[in-house]
């Protein structure tokens, strides 16, 4: 089989102010070839979206090619057409008008243009609103005008960015089926599809290779080949265990990058965003539980997108309530008795934990209690982030500790003066 | 261009159809005897002169309107090249951005003299110089707004269409045409109809000035009014008043609201908002089958061929621009360009700069600085004005923007009050003056506040309807009342819009200081010691140094106010004031 698009060696920084350039991909290779059904998968952030847009052309990449049919891409990619998270439709134009558009470029007299377009609108199952306007149809649909507007100009490659995140759980499952029938019975010329999705599931039901990658910057972590046949069976042991594969893959990485090795070191690891009160919730679920528990059925059991899922795990690992072995996560005893405690109680144990496993809180009660005031600007610590992190992520991070210390009640903050100051001097 | 039709289903021709014809064959008929009457022979010795007779107002007020839409086609015309050049070209963004900033806070009446000579030179012997001259102020007052929002709107377009509109292969025309210019028009038809409303100003300033001695009059509504002045005919005075409010009336009504019916199609937004704003107008043309068949028949083939024909040049010069990319060696064309026509343009500007400079130069220090104090004279009185506005303003605002039932009746008459030129209610109040022998130093702030405040009044209602309805609640709740309710939720609630009023009513009221600080009824002449009236006598005398320097110190301020006072308000004002 020939390479429809080949990556080659694709590495991606960005400029962030305040800090030298942050690589967001790194030396990606991929060879998509015909026939073939690819979808990219990773945490949210990880940069997949920003790779899907360097396939399409539309963001060029720092180095490495893409090439198309051999030769390498210059500005947009001739050979694909996008889907969006969005749908990315135009408010004004009508359903016709809006599919019309993927013809736009092409050599074709406007009847023709119509005609393709009202074929390819009965093909998504739009028949009948080819008249009406965006703001007049579902979520659903507003997609098959998407997928429609992709498909007219009879791409090669059809790139979907979480084309079904923005849907409910019904729409989407019902467009995916119609649309991998589409792709199953060749009803449609696409010689290859490429997915990007933080759904596993979806992943695994759609594509006959997933690559995972890693967070910031993202690198291949796998490249699984999916070779159940179709249609799968969503319950099937065969489905759930390369789901589970998958899962471990995807939080693998991340668990053994963490801390607690990591304090002597005296690096700062980005923290999750999560509230206190998240964690709470979390750690009360997991106690109620009371056993070891697979990660993905957590995930599905308490009706969670991976978004939400990871910082959880990646906060209760490293602050060590909780510890994920092969992709089970179960409760260390700080954590058991977290999970029992009282809320005073609870603040304490957070406190201990914090100082204990995030040495940047240790640095800032240290730098506090030097002082003779005990009070410092805000901007001093958040300088501090800063040199890893750029100006914006160390004013979120910033924003995120505080939150924890203020809950922890190790410090306090005055927001119009903007200083951090330790709560037993007030 | 498929974006100017609308899904139009068959309907019958009906006597609505014959009304519309006649109106536009009526409407090319006016125009074109209208247009003949603009280059008729001219000079200052031997001009038209103006008839006080009340059958000649209709006449007038067409060559007026006339004025003002070549104004507004050559500001749109400017908006689309020069936002659209601002917004696609990072070199050319970092000169013209602020020099449309600049551009827009200097006080346009004040280069009236300046231009009328400049455009009489171009035109020498015909009416067309002084025409021009009086359509470029208008011009000058309607097109900085324009481009701003144009330019914001280009470069806010959401970066999934553009991301589509890409992919899509679109080339910059049909972009522009698809997606750009869409997404652009709710807020350029917005500006444009403010503008529009702000023009009326200019045209009555403009038409009637005396510039180097000589009184120069166009035909129009506001040289009519001047001439009813110098004759002080009373009767004159009111019927072109109501011209004026006739012709501002017929023009929202006929163009400006079906323009706004119609932009709402271009909402961002996907879900339906109920509160639709609606036009009869704009109704009975949807109805019309004749003005389908126009459509159908005229506009549409039209459209095509120059849908075509812009195709067909954008393609080329992607091509072009390809093919010139591949070749390294021209890889920074998008900064040479604009960088030689900046050097050019600062070349042609360097003589006159030079004069000008030697000008000033000549002058003695001593001139310098009473020009100053006059400057500072009249910053006391735009100061006085902005406050007695926000005085009165600011609780009549809000009673009338906290009762939904007040501001539906209130918001259309403020409108058509802001758009009224002020200067031409200002030979009223001047025979008061002069009847009751007020002191014209202070009196002239009236004057000011005329055409100002109603910029306050706006920003004040739309401040106070956006304060979100749990506020209000929670304020009755706690039975907040007087003083306190007004510190802890309508003030700062209505703190940005409040900024923003005082910025454009700032403005006014330093153009209006041109006309305002010095002012004539029949026989008597009111004169008030300042900026404004500096300059509008030296404009009269035809003294260029002192039209310069007046000119200078003038902007001066103008654009150390808005560093110093207003931009720093508003980023307060976003910063802390700023409700989601």
């Amino acid at each position: 089989m020939k390479n429809l698009v080949e990556i080659k060696n694709v590495n991606k920084t960005f400029a962030i102010e305040g800090r030298s350039a942050a690589s967001i991909l790194e030396n990606i290779s991929i060879n998509i070839q015909e026939g073939e059904f690819l979808a990219i998968l990773g945490p949210s952030g990880s940069g997949k979206s920003t790779l899907l847009r360097i396939i399409a052309g539309l963001i060029p990449a720092s180095s490495g090619t893409v090439s198309y049919l051999g030769s390498p891409i210059e500005g947009v990619n001739p050979g694909v057409a996008m889907v969006f998270q969005s749908f990315a439709l135009f408010p004004w134009l009508s359903v016709l008008e809006n599919v019309m558009l993927g013809l736009e470029d092409k050599n074709l007299t406007k009847a023709e243009k119509q005609a393709k377009a009202l074929q390819v609108i009965d093909i998504v199952g739009l028949d009948g609103f080819e008249n009406a306007y965006p703001k007049e149809l579902s979520g659903g649909m507003r997609q098959r005008v998407g997928i429609g507007r992709a498909l007219v100009s009879e791409p090669d490659v059809l790139l979907m960015d979480e084309a079904f995140s923005a849907l409910d759980v019904l729409t989407a499952e019902n467009l995916r089926r119609d649309l991998l029938e589409l792709w199953l019975d060749k009803k449609i010329p696409t010689k290859a599809i490429i997915l990007v999705t933080h759904g596993i599931e979806e992943a695994v039901y759609m594509a006959d290779r997933a690559i995972i990658l890693s967070k910031s910057p993202a690198e291949i972590v796998k490249d699984v080949k999916i070779t159940i046949p179709r249609w799968r069976d969503k319950k099937s042991p065969e489905f759930l265990s390369i789901v589970d594969e998958i899962y471990s893959f995807m939080t693998k990485k991340k668990i053994t990058a963490l801390p607690p090795a990591l304090p002597q070191l005296k690096k700062l690891t980005q923290l999750p965003q999560v509230s206190a009160g998240a964690l709470t919730g979390f750690l009360e679920l997991l106690e109620d539980l009371n056993e070891k528990t697979d990660l993905y059925k957590l995930a599905s059991r308490f009706m969670m997108d991976i978004e939400d899922f990871f910082p959880l795990v990646e906060l209760s690992t490293l602050l060590q309530f909780a510890q994920v072995v092969e992709g089970d996560i179960e409760l260390t005893a700080e954590g058991i008795q977290f999970a029992r405690a009282t809320v005073l109680e609870r603040k304490k144990l957070f406190s201990e934990q914090l100082l204990a496993h995030v040495p940047f809180v240790q640095q800032m009660i240290t730098i506090l209690e030097s002082k003779s005031n005990k009070k410092m600007n805000i901007e001093f610590f958040e300088d501090l982030l800063a040199r890893t992190f750029g100006d914006k992520t160390a004013q979120s991070q910033m924003a995120l500790l505080i939150s924890w210390e203020r809950y922890a009640e190790l410090v306090e903050y005055d927001q119009n003066k903007e200083q951090v100051y330790l709560e037993s001097t007030v | 261009m498929a974006l100017f039709t609308a899904n139009i289903s068959k309907r019958k021709f009906s006597i609505i159809d014959f009304f519309i014809l006649a109106f536009i064959f009526i409407l090319f008929y006016t125009i074109l005897k209208l247009g003949a009457g603009m280059s008729i022979p001219f000079s200052p010795k031997q001009q038209p002169a103006i008839s006080l007779e009340p059958n000649m107002l209709p006449y007038y007020a067409g060559r007026s309107l006339l004025r003002m839409f070549i104004a507004f086609g050559a500001s749109l015309i400017f908006t689309f090249i020069y936002g659209y050049i601002a917004a696609k070209n990072k070199f050319a963004q970092k000169i013209l951005i602020p020099l449309l900033d600049i551009l827009q806070s200097v006080p346009v009446l004040g280069f009236l003299s300046v231009t009328i000579v400049a455009f009489m030179a171009f035109f020498p012997g015909s009416l067309l110089g002084v025409e021009c001259a009086s359509i470029f102020a208008i011009f000058t007052g309607q097109a900085w707004n324009m481009t701003f929002s144009f330019y914001h709107s280009l470069v806010t377009t959401p970066k999934d269409l553009q991301e589509a509109a890409t992919i899509l292969h679109l080339n910059w025309w049909q972009k522009l045409i698809k997606l750009e210019l869409p997404v652009a028009m709710i807020g350029l038809v917005w500006n444009g109809m403010m503008s529009f409303g702000g023009g009326w100003f200019f045209l009555a300033a403009s038409e009637a000035i005396s510039v180097l001695g000589e009184n120069i009059h166009l035909p129009g509504v506001g040289s009519f009014l001047a001439a009813a002045v110098e004759a002080g005919n009373m009767e004159a005075i009111y019927y072109s008043i109501l011209t004026m409010l006739i012709m501002i009336i017929l023009v929202d009504q006929l163009f400006w609201r079906p323009l706004v019916v119609w932009s709402q199609k271009f909402k961002i937004e996907l879900s339906e908002s109920s509160d639709m704003p609606s036009s009869y107008v704009y109704n009975l043309l949807q109805r019309s089958a004749l003005i389908r068949l126009i459509n159908e028949w005229v506009l549409n083939p039209l459209c095509k061929v120059f849908n075509c024909i812009f195709n067909q040049i954008a393609e080329l010069s992607t091509a072009a621009s390809l093919s010139m990319q591949s070749r390294t060696s021209i890889k920074g064309l998008p900064t040479i360009v604009p960088l030689c026509l900046t050097v050019g343009v600062l070349y042609l500007l360097a003589e006159p700069a030079q004069e000008a400079f030697a000008m000033l130069a000549a002058m003695e220090p001593r001139e310098l600085f009473s020009i100053l104090q006059l400057g500072f004279y009249t910053f006391i009185r735009v100061i006085i004005a902005l406050l007695l506005g926000l005085i009165w303003t600011i609780p009549i605002g809000v009673k009338i923007g906290l009762t939904p039932k007040l501001s539906k009746i209130f918001q259309p008459v403020i409108q058509i009050a802001a758009s009224f030129p002020a200067n031409m209610l200002f030979p009223f109040i001047t025979i008061l003056f002069v009847k009751f022998h007020v002191d014209f130093q202070w009196g002239c702030i009236a004057l000011m506040m005329l055409g100002t405040q109603w910029y306050i009044l706006f920003n004040v209602i739309a401040g106070t309807s956006s304060i979100p309805n749990d506020l209000i609640e929670v304020s009755s709740i706690f039975n907040m009342k007087g003083w306190n309710k007004w510190k802890t939720l309508i003030l700062p609630s209505i703190f940005p819009h409040l900024v923003t009023g005082l910025i454009t009513a700032s403005g006014g009221a330093w153009n209006a200081s041109i006309v305002s600080e010095l002012v004539s009824w029949h026989e008597n002449d009111l004169v008030a010691t300042g900026l404004g009236a500096y300059i509008s006598q030296a404009t009269t005398q035809g003294d260029w140094p002192k039209i310069v320097l007046g000119i200078t110190v003038m902007c001066i301020f103008v654009v150390m106010i808005n560093r110093f006072v207003w931009h720093r308000l508003y980023r307060l004002a976003e910063v802390k004031y700023h409700i989601d």
